[in-house]
């Protein structure tokens, strides 16, 4: 595995600045709401403040008495749009599972606060605004469904009564294990029994939503703009919803300020504009407000979960056996049921557990829609096995390094077949934890502890440890299928060299942040020996790349990355057997390095690829039946997902006294495969344990228990900033997967996965002495002081 | 986020700035930084038909001394309070809590004047005034009075203010003795979730977060002017009081805090 063999120059692998900034940090690049858009409709929508009601009137009259607002409508209005159309669901992942139709507007009852009830059409953003605070809706509450647990209790109100129960699905690992797990629950030695709650989290991307439709009436054709993830699979989706035909369809994705998943989906207002802009002739767009947001995107997380471990003696867990209870919000959305299964084939963690039961049980409740938010399933496994395995450690009375080491799936067993029937690629867990250890200077820090401890300090010292592994590259097209998914895992890419050897590499990925343009460049450069400023990534335009499947579930790298690494072989090839007819040579007989094809052993005879491409593009001596120019496409299909792993080690500082925690140490050993560019993957990787660190301490998606959200905005709902992050070092130990020729296996979702579990260890581990074992998310002060408190038998 | 219309006026002068408030009545509101009512129309909490604009009034951005007073122009903004070589000799107090305001862009456009007038309890400023036993300077259309900042405060975003009334002024004792601010939040731009300000020795005690208003901890002074201990007064602290609740903080916990936050802040003003 080298990828750098006919490339001297060496880009892979270095700390090459991203050519993406200079744009995004001058302004120059434009986000959704820079377009302008002569005569454009805008929408603004008229939001439930009831989490479950009937709606018994919509009064518009205030709203059309404002200068500039044109009309009101409400989900009665814009059915003839939609027809038989709703929202799409692209992941029934039971053949019996209930999904509710789920319509861009509402007509009749509203699901949730924030479910869209009316929309006022407005000749700007301000009209829109004013017009859709000025809509009376007339509501007649239900009672509404808000906690989880609330959802499958007897009598519970019904969020959708036609579907006669709030159970959406059950889901399951279970195979024929059944007798086999009881047994090994009976004969255990040290069980652990454990319920934790994973709160529901509002992805706050820099950039909100946002969309606008475009008409070209004579062409009948529509251009759809939108700050997505997915223009692909939003194309794809629009034109089946609204009848639309694909070829008169162009998606583009703008410059996009972040998505953590929220932008992967197909969302009401993309549905909206599109069939409001096809009858009007005008564009038609909506951007979405910071408040607005917090219930009109999907929210992230949202599982009440129960996990068991069965140990012997020495604390070698034999079995596992989680249970969850999944909140679905009041609607799918489009991966919405998926979510958890992500999770759910990773309950072991990165341990040799031979017996595995995994359940699921998906439910309704009168809140926002949840879907994917960074992670997607596997942090919240991640937490349940790492949290639990601490439980473990204290019972088999060994540190928490132990009883991972006790545990870990040896480096000798990849490829390694798993209890819940995967195939781990490639890892080293132990030299990854030992390397996190060391790092940590856990000695020093545990005599600290012990010190603070022994001298009744009122600030105390936790060290939590957490050790993954995840599953990302998604996803081979057959096991998406097996899973019911509703489309494949593949990526496409293509390469061209022009006349004048610039590089051109068309990608189906869809950059929102993460830096492709440059990595895809090195790539490619070091392939071709050019320069990567050499080269250009066009993506995120149907128009300019039709074929894709976008950027979620860190899948970029190993499969689209994959697409334009195989892509440029092909051109390559090409290119050779044009090299060789100029330098009449075998093909065999060419060696290719330096973006030089030389004859081995005649040095001089030589032809530089910028030479080939000019012959390419004249085409005036071609071999016989050779197509003209350099180009060549690919379309990749992972043959198995990627294993990323990593043991992170948080230290915290908890004051007893007022229950604060600082996290006041961070420590990350991770193995993402081979790193194309060192400086992004840090920068993924500080991102992503400031987002799980967000779980563990501030992010909170509040509901009250009439199912409004009290959390609204970012005074209330506590996005971290840089002034929060902790200390980080990070260092790697990359074990090259052995699934695609680079050996790469994907890291933006790493650091979140590793770090809620870590800092709760830690904030458990500072207060274990004090009788405290478990803190719920976040870990607030208030939180930590009560929890304090309960431990020492009321308030203080 | 998007604020209700409304009509803009740039006021050349205070007395201009008075003038346009006695022209435009209630549904005027004066605009110096905006970091708190350009929030509060962003949201629609606050709906004023006219801003009148006073932040460019650089004649009300100064830090004087003298005659034991320090007087500071409401127009001054937080990053000049937090920056000024003058105030760190005549009222370090002030300066360091201008320090702890939100984050740097917030205290380059946050003004003293706005920040009093807003009276919001959870703020910061304000309570240290309140500590210090400072005098705000209002003027109306029928000259300036003086408001000692025990009076000012009367509930939740309301003081003794009138619609056409304009802070210009306001003035600390220069010299404060042993003193210190203590601010708890979660992250470090945000408002706090309780806060105590000792000014004076333990002669002047205030908490930010514990009510309506900014409140003078009076019990907690007259504990430590009877000799009692840091420990001993601080327990007094929450006493009577009715703290707020929100997502940070139920009363039970502020009231815990306001007791640590007491001790600890009186304990590094020298109250042994
Ligand atoms: C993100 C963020 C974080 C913040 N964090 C903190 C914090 O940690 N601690 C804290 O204390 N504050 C915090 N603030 C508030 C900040 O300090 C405000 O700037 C301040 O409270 C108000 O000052 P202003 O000049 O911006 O007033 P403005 O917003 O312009 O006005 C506020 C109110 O006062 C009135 N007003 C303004 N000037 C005068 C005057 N001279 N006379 C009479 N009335 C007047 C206005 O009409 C308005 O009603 C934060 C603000 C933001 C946006």
């Amino acid at each position: 595995m080298t990828i750098t063999e006919d490339a001297p120059a060496g880009h892979v692998g270095s700390r090459r600045l991203r050519k993406e900034d200079p744009a995004l940090l001058t302004g120059e690049a434009k986000f959704i709401d820079d377009l302008a858009l002569t005569g454009a409709i805008w929408v603004g929508v008229v939001r439930s403040t009831e989490a479950h009601a009937d709606i018994v009137g919509i009064d518009g009259s205030a709203a059309l008495a404002i200068d500039g607002v044109n009309e009101v409508l409400s989900g009665d209005d814009l059915a003839p749009l939609w027809g038989e159309g709703a929202l799409p669901c692209a992941w029934p992942v039971t053949p019996d599972m209930k999904n509710p139709t789920h319509l861009p507007v509402a007509r009749g009852t509203a699901k949730y606060v924030g479910d869209a009830v009316a929309v006022v059409l407005a000749d700007s953003r301000y009209a829109a605004a004013d017009g859709a605070a000025a809509v009376v809706v007339d509501y007649e509450p239900l009672p509404a469904v808000v906690e989880i647990e609330d959802a499958v209790a007897d009598g519970a109100p019904l969020v959708h009564p036609d579907l006669e129960s709030n159970e959406c699905y059950t889901w399951g690992l279970w195979g024929d294990n059944a007798a086999a797990v009881d047994a090994a629950f009976a004969d255990a030695a040290h069980v652990v029994s454990e319920r934790y709650l994973q709160q529901r989290l509002i992805p706050a991307p820099m950039e909100p939503r946002g969309c606008a439709a475009v008409p070209s009436p004579a062409g009948g054709e529509l251009t759809l703009y939108s700050a997505t993830q997915i223009p692909h699979i939003l194309k794809v989706m629009t034109a089946v919803v609204l009848g639309i035909p694909e070829n008169k369809l162009r998606v583009v994705a703008p410059s996009v300020g972040g998505g953590f998943g929220c932008k992967l989906n197909v969302y009401a207002e993309e549905i909206l504009c599109s069939a409001l802009a096809m009858q009007r002739g005008a564009p038609v767009r909506w951007t979405e407000g910071r408040s607005e947001g917090a219930t009109s995107t999907i929210q992230g997380r949202g599982q009440v979960q129960h996990i068991e471990l069965a140990a012997d003696a020495g604390g070698k867990v034999q079995a596992v056996r989680v249970k969850l209870l999944a909140d679905m919000g009041a609607y799918l959305q489009l991966v919405t049921p998926g979510v958890p299964l992500l999770g759910g084939f990773l309950y072991h963690g990165c341990y040799d557990i031979g017996l595995y039961l995994f359940e699921c049980t998906a439910v309704f409740t009168n809140r926002t829609p949840t879907d994917a938010y960074r992670g997607a399933g596997r942090p919240e496994a991640t937490y349940a096995i790492e949290r639990a395995m601490d439980s473990l450690a204290v019972s088999v009375g060994v540190s928490p390094e132990e009883i991972r080491a006790r545990n870990f799936i040896g480096a000798d067993a990849f490829p390694y077949t798993s209890s819940a029937g995967l195939v781990f690629d490639s890892g080293d867990y132990q030299a990854v934890l030992d390397k996190a250890v060391a790092l940590a200077g856990l000695e020093s820090r545990r005599a600290d502890q012990a010190r603070r401890v022994a001298g009744g300090s009122s600030k105390r010292i936790g060290i939590g440890f957490s050790s993954y592994v995840e599953m990302c590259g998604l996803a081979p097209s057959r096991v998406l299928a097996s899973l019911d998914y509703g489309a494949g895992g593949w990526e496409a890419a293509t390469v061209r060299i022009s006349p004048t050897c610039k590089v051109q590499v068309v990608t189906g990925s869809t950059p929102h942040g993460q830096g492709h343009e440059t990595c895809w460049s090195m790539i490619v450069a070091d392939k071709l020996g050019v320069d990567p400023d050499d080269v250009e990534v066009l993506h995120s335009d149907t128009a300019v790349s039709p074929t894709g499947l976008d950027t979620y579930g860190s899948r970029s790298l190993a499969v689209g990355g994959t697409a334009v690494y195989m892509a440029t072989d092909k051109v390559i090839d090409k290119a050779r057997a044009i090299a060789a007819h100029q330098l009449e040579a075998s093909e065999e007989d060419l060696e290719f390095s330096g973006g030089t094809f030389r004859v081995r052993g005649t040095p001089e005879a030589e032809v530089p690829l910028a030479g080939v491409a000019f012959a390419a593009f004249t085409a005036h001596d071609l071999p016989d039946g050779m197509e003209p120019n350099l180009e060549a496409h690919v379309t990749y299909d992972p043959p198995n997902f990627t294993f990323p792993n990593g043991t992170h080690i948080a230290v915290v500082e908890v004051d007893t006294d007022t229950g604060n925690v600082d996290l006041i140490d961070y420590v990350a050993v991770d193995d993402c495969g081979v790193q194309i560019n060192p400086l992004i993957v840090e920068g993924q990787v500080h991102g992503g344990i400031l987002q799980g660190a967000a779980q563990a301490l501030y992010e909170d998606a509040v509901y009250n228990s009439d199912g409004q959200l009290v959390s609204t905005n970012l005074a209330d709902y506590l996005v971290p900033s840089a002034a929060e992050a902790p200390r980080f070092r990070l260092d790697s130990h990359a074990t090259p997967s052995p699934t695609n020729p680079m050996g790469v296996k994907g890291v933006g979702e790493a650091g979140t996965i590793a770090a809620a579990p870590a800092v709760i260890n830690a904030v458990v581990d500072a207060l274990r002495d004090l009788g405290v074992t478990d803190v719920d998310m976040p870990a607030s002060p208030q939180t930590v002081w009560k929890a304090i408190a309960d431990a020492q038998g009321g308030a203080s | 986020m998007i604020p209700a219309a409304f009509d803009y006026e740039v006021a050349e002068s205070a007395d201009h700035a008075i003038a346009l408030l006695a022209q435009h009545g209630d549904d005027a509101k004066l605009l110096a930084g905006g970091h708190s009512l350009i929030p509060m129309m962003r949201y629609r909490l606050a709906t004023p038909s006219v801003l009148v604009d006073v932040g460019r009034l650089d004649g009300l951005r100064y830090i004087r001394t003298g005659n034991g007073t320090v007087s500071i122009g409401a127009l001054t903004r937080h990053s000049e309070l937090e920056h000024s070589a003058e105030l760190a000799e005549a009222c370090p107090m002030l300066a360091s809590v201008a320090a702890l305001v939100g984050d740097p862009a917030v205290r380059h456009r946050g003004t003293l004047g706005g920040t009093l007038a807003h009276a919001d309890p959870a703020s910061d400023l304000p309570a240290a005034v309140l500590a210090l036993g400072g005098t705000i300077v209002a003027q109306g259309p029928g000259g300036s009075r003086e408001v000692a900042a025990g009076d000012f405060f009367t509930g939740y975003f309301e003081s003794v203010l009138a619609d056409d009334e304009m802070i210009t002024e306001v003035r600390v004792p220069a010299g404060t003795g042993g003193w210190n601010y203590q601010k708890f939040n979660r992250r470090a731009q945000d408002w706090a979730i309780v806060g105590v300000a000792v000014a004076g020795g333990g002669s002047g005690v205030s908490l930010v977060n514990m009510g309506s208003t900014p409140v003078r901890a009076s019990g907690v002074e007259a504990a430590v002017a009877g000799g009692a201990s840091a420990a001993e007064a601080a327990a007094v602290a929450a006493d009577g009081l009715e703290p707020p609740e929100d997502l940070n903080a139920d009363a039970e916990y502020r009231s815990h805090l306001a007791r640590v936050l007491t001790e600890r802040a009186l304990n590094a003003a020298g109250v042994a």
